[in-house]
């Protein structure tokens, strides 16, 4: 599995330490730096069958960065695409000529399935509600920046975590790197199981003054989210980040989100734009580390 | 003539090391005689002699499927896996749901000569889960076991009429395949450990228990016989207990992946673990063990379901539910649950399946006069299954070594599989 771990990214799951700091090591090297020719004549193909804007382009531009091509794959989102055509899709971006494949799906395993066809590297760039791992790695680095380490530092996760992809990356990895979770939401937005054996909390007052990370989540109503609250605002009362609740934090804690983010839902403007942000933070992070993941990526064979 | 030496014979006493006789399609002699002149003999020390066994739930696919399976594909594999009679489950393409369809489905089955095929009939016309279907034309043509099977009868009033009529036709089971709708939602594994860690949408074992209770208290109503098809959850099993002890007519069973596997085999998102009821906790797992040894649970069936291999290659969550069991049920059961056991194994295997199926020439156990129907298993022998009789080759225990394996079977008085003979 390791063998084929190095060879892109799928998930974080299992993967030591040392690799994850690298990875930081290496994106936070990348921060600033000029363009390079490091992967020039290298191709690679961003196929994306969600909607994404910013996580497309954040990975085409740290493509052309180290100097690759890209060829950007825009299905149809309005049609279904199942896995048969998916697979066909896979097979002649090979065919065409692909070193590498950055891919969001709605699947849990497109990544896995994609890398078994083409016999091609793959990047996770977000895979169902199972791992989004560059996101992962943009917080973790964020938060390295901001902190001067990551060792120690305790997160509330806060909201639809049952849905998010965001999640379970940070649940795979973040505990490896000293993070200390918390997931905080409502139950029907809770896994239904705990297998990371994290700490679990309905109340997110009883979190505030003991967390360093407030990190929010999204509800995601495409994944039938609000099917499982009520429709009467109380979420934003009861988990809403508003501008008291920011005042029942330490003084050093700060707030981020993987956007995009809705206001007055999961976020107050407060929040969201005051100086405990590192929203923007995180976006501006989203170019070196995706560099960092393909250069690892690719790097063995060049 | 068929002599078969020195196993150890499953008779109505206990176990006896004998000589079995077999002339004809019937039992002729069991004892110590020396083997009659011009007999096929096979020695057979060390192994089980019991009678053949009984699955009450496999999916020949045949009619409107038969790239999957066929009649005769899907007779193959249940005799090479030991098997004299099988229940075919109706939701074939179209399904059998009335009286042309039943005497369709029973004359193909009358086509195969290795093993008793039983046609089963669904709940509602069309496997519709809307209306009652026609269950005295069905009745008329054979038909015991009635099931829509894929889905639970959706109401429970609905429900309620169909028991009422069917409580009054002897020997009628009402199956039901328990899971709400409502609450398995697109569910593809149980909602639990994995599911929560990979993100995919969860089938709750509640999805199963309420249905369970909701037939329970209708079976209780209507004295209606009441079968709960695969059995997966430790609730079901506390349910089903209770029931009995009751005086509800409720008899259940539990397919060999179920006993064998739980939710952590499918860590691996490989879509030959994909089925439903999916592979529960190992909390559950324990519960369906200790109640096949117990009787709670009376019998295994394998809910057979083939599906062809391209089907299969694709994302888990795409992929076709359900796998393949002809073959290896006997070996897993005897690998899982109950290889120390001669007689609780061809119970559960055989003789209760029988008689829920209502099957007088099944599950008997050996004596003069007795049904050839037969099959001798080697309890110790350890061989890993590679490929399959069967059309299809969906099988979670394709390269997973085993212990005990099926040596020949004897469908009335021939021999109708000895690729285990070696």
């Amino acid at each position: 599995m390791s063998d084929q771990e190095h060879n892109g990214l799928i998930s974080l799951r299992g993967m030591s330490r040392e690799r994850l700091e690298g990875l930081l090591d290496r994106a936070q090297s990348y921060v600033g730096s000029p363009v390079t020719d490091q992967l020039a004549g290298a191709t690679v193909t961003t196929a994306f069958f969600e909607p994404s804007t910013r996580t497309r382009l954040s990975f085409a531009r740290a493509a052309h960065r180290l100097g690759a091509h890209v060829m950007d794959l825009s299905p149809d989102l309005s049609s279904t695409t199942k896995g048969e055509s998916f697979k066909d899709m896979v097979l002649t971006l090979t065919a065409i000529g692909t070193d590498l494949f950055v891919i969001r799906h709605w699947l849990a395993d497109a990544g896995e399935m994609a890398a078994q066809w083409s016999g091609r590297p793959v990047i996770n760039a977000g895979a169902g509600r199972r791992e989004h791992p560059t996101q992962t790695l943009i917080d973790a680095l964020t938060l390295r920046q901001e902190f001067g380490h990551l060792d120690g530092l305790r997160m509330a996760i806060v909201g639809d975590i049952g849905n998010s992809r965001v999640a379970r990356g940070h649940l795979e990895a973040l505990p490896a790197l000293g993070v200390e979770l918390t997931l905080v939401g409502p139950t029907p937005f809770l896994p239904s199981h705990n297998p990371w054996e994290v700490k679990v909390s309905t109340d997110l007052d009883d979190e505030l003054g003991d967390t360093d990370v407030v990190y929010l989540l999204r509800i995601q109503n495409e994944r039938g989210a609000l099917d499982r609250i009520p429709a009467d605002g109380g979420y934003s009362r009861r988990y809403g980040m508003s501008e008291e609740r920011l005042s029942m934090l330490k003084p050093a804690a700060v707030i981020m989100h993987p956007g995009p983010i809705n206001r007055g839902v999961e976020i107050d403007g407060a929040a969201a734009d005051g100086e405990r942000s590192l929203i923007l933070a995180q976006v501006a992070n989203g170019v070196p580390v995706r560099m960092a993941v393909i250069s690892e990526a690719l790097g063995g064979s060049r | 003539m068929i002599v078969i030496r020195n196993a150890g014979v499953l008779r109505a006493n206990g176990i006896e090391q004998a000589t079995v006789v077999i002339k004809g399609d019937t039992i002729v002699s069991i004892g110590r005689d020396p083997a009659p002149n011009g007999a096929r003999v096979i020695d057979a020390r060390g192994c089980w002699l019991g009678p053949g066994l009984v699955d009450l739930h496999v999916h020949l696919r045949d009619p409107g499927q038969t790239w999957k399976e066929d009649v005769s594909s899907g007779a193959q594999a249940a005799a090479a896996g030991g098997f004299t009679a099988i229940v075919a489950m109706p939701n074939t393409q179209p399904p059998v749901d009335g009286g042309s369809s039943a005497m369709a489905a029973f004359e193909r089955a009358r086509a195969v000569d290795t093993v008793h095929i039983v046609a089963a009939g669904t709940l509602t016309k069309g496997r519709a889960g809307k209306e009652m279907a026609g269950f005295d034309a069905m009745y008329e043509a054979g038909v015991r076991v009635f099931s829509d099977d894929g889905d639970a009868v959706p109401e429970a009033g609905l429900l309620r009429r169909v028991m009422a009529y069917l409580r009054d036709l002897p020997g009628a089971l009402v199956a039901e395949h328990a899971e709400d709708r409502s609450i398995a939602g697109e569910g593809h594994m149980h909602e639990g450990m994995v599911s929560s860690r990979l993100g995919i949408a969860g089938l709750p074992g509640l999805a199963e228990d309420v249905i369970v209770a909701r037939d329970i208290a209708i079976a209780a109503d209507t004295g209606a016989a009441l079968h709960i098809q695969h059995v997966s959850t430790m609730r079901s099993v506390e349910l089903i207990r209770g029931a009995r002890e009751a005086g509800v007519s409720v008899t259940a069973e539990v397919t060999p992946h179920h006993l064998a596997l739980d939710e952590s085999s499918v860590d691996g998102l490989d879509s030959n673990l994909k089925m439903y009821p999916p592979l529960r906790g190992a909390d559950d797992q324990a519960a369906l063990r200790s109640a096949l040894r117990e009787g709670v649970i009376d019998a295994v069936a394998t809910d057979h379901a083939p599906h062809a291999p391209a089907e299969k290659a694709v994302p888990f969550e795409e992929a076709p539910r359900g796998v393949i069991g002809l073959e290896t049920a006997a070996a897993v059961v005897a690998s899982y649950a109950l290889g120390d056991d001669q007689r609780t194994f061809f119970d559960r295997m055989s003789v209760a399946p029988a008689r829920i199926a209502g099957l007088d020439r099944q599950g008997r156990e050996l004596e003069p006069g007795s049904p050839a129907n037969l099959v001798l298993f080697d309890p110790r022998r350890r061989w890993v299954p590679v490929s399959f009789v069967s059309k299809s080759q969906n099988s979670p225990f394709a390269g997973v070594e085993l212990t005990g394996r099926v040596l020949a079977t004897i469908y009335e008085g021939r021999i109708s599989y000895e690729g285990g003979l070696g």
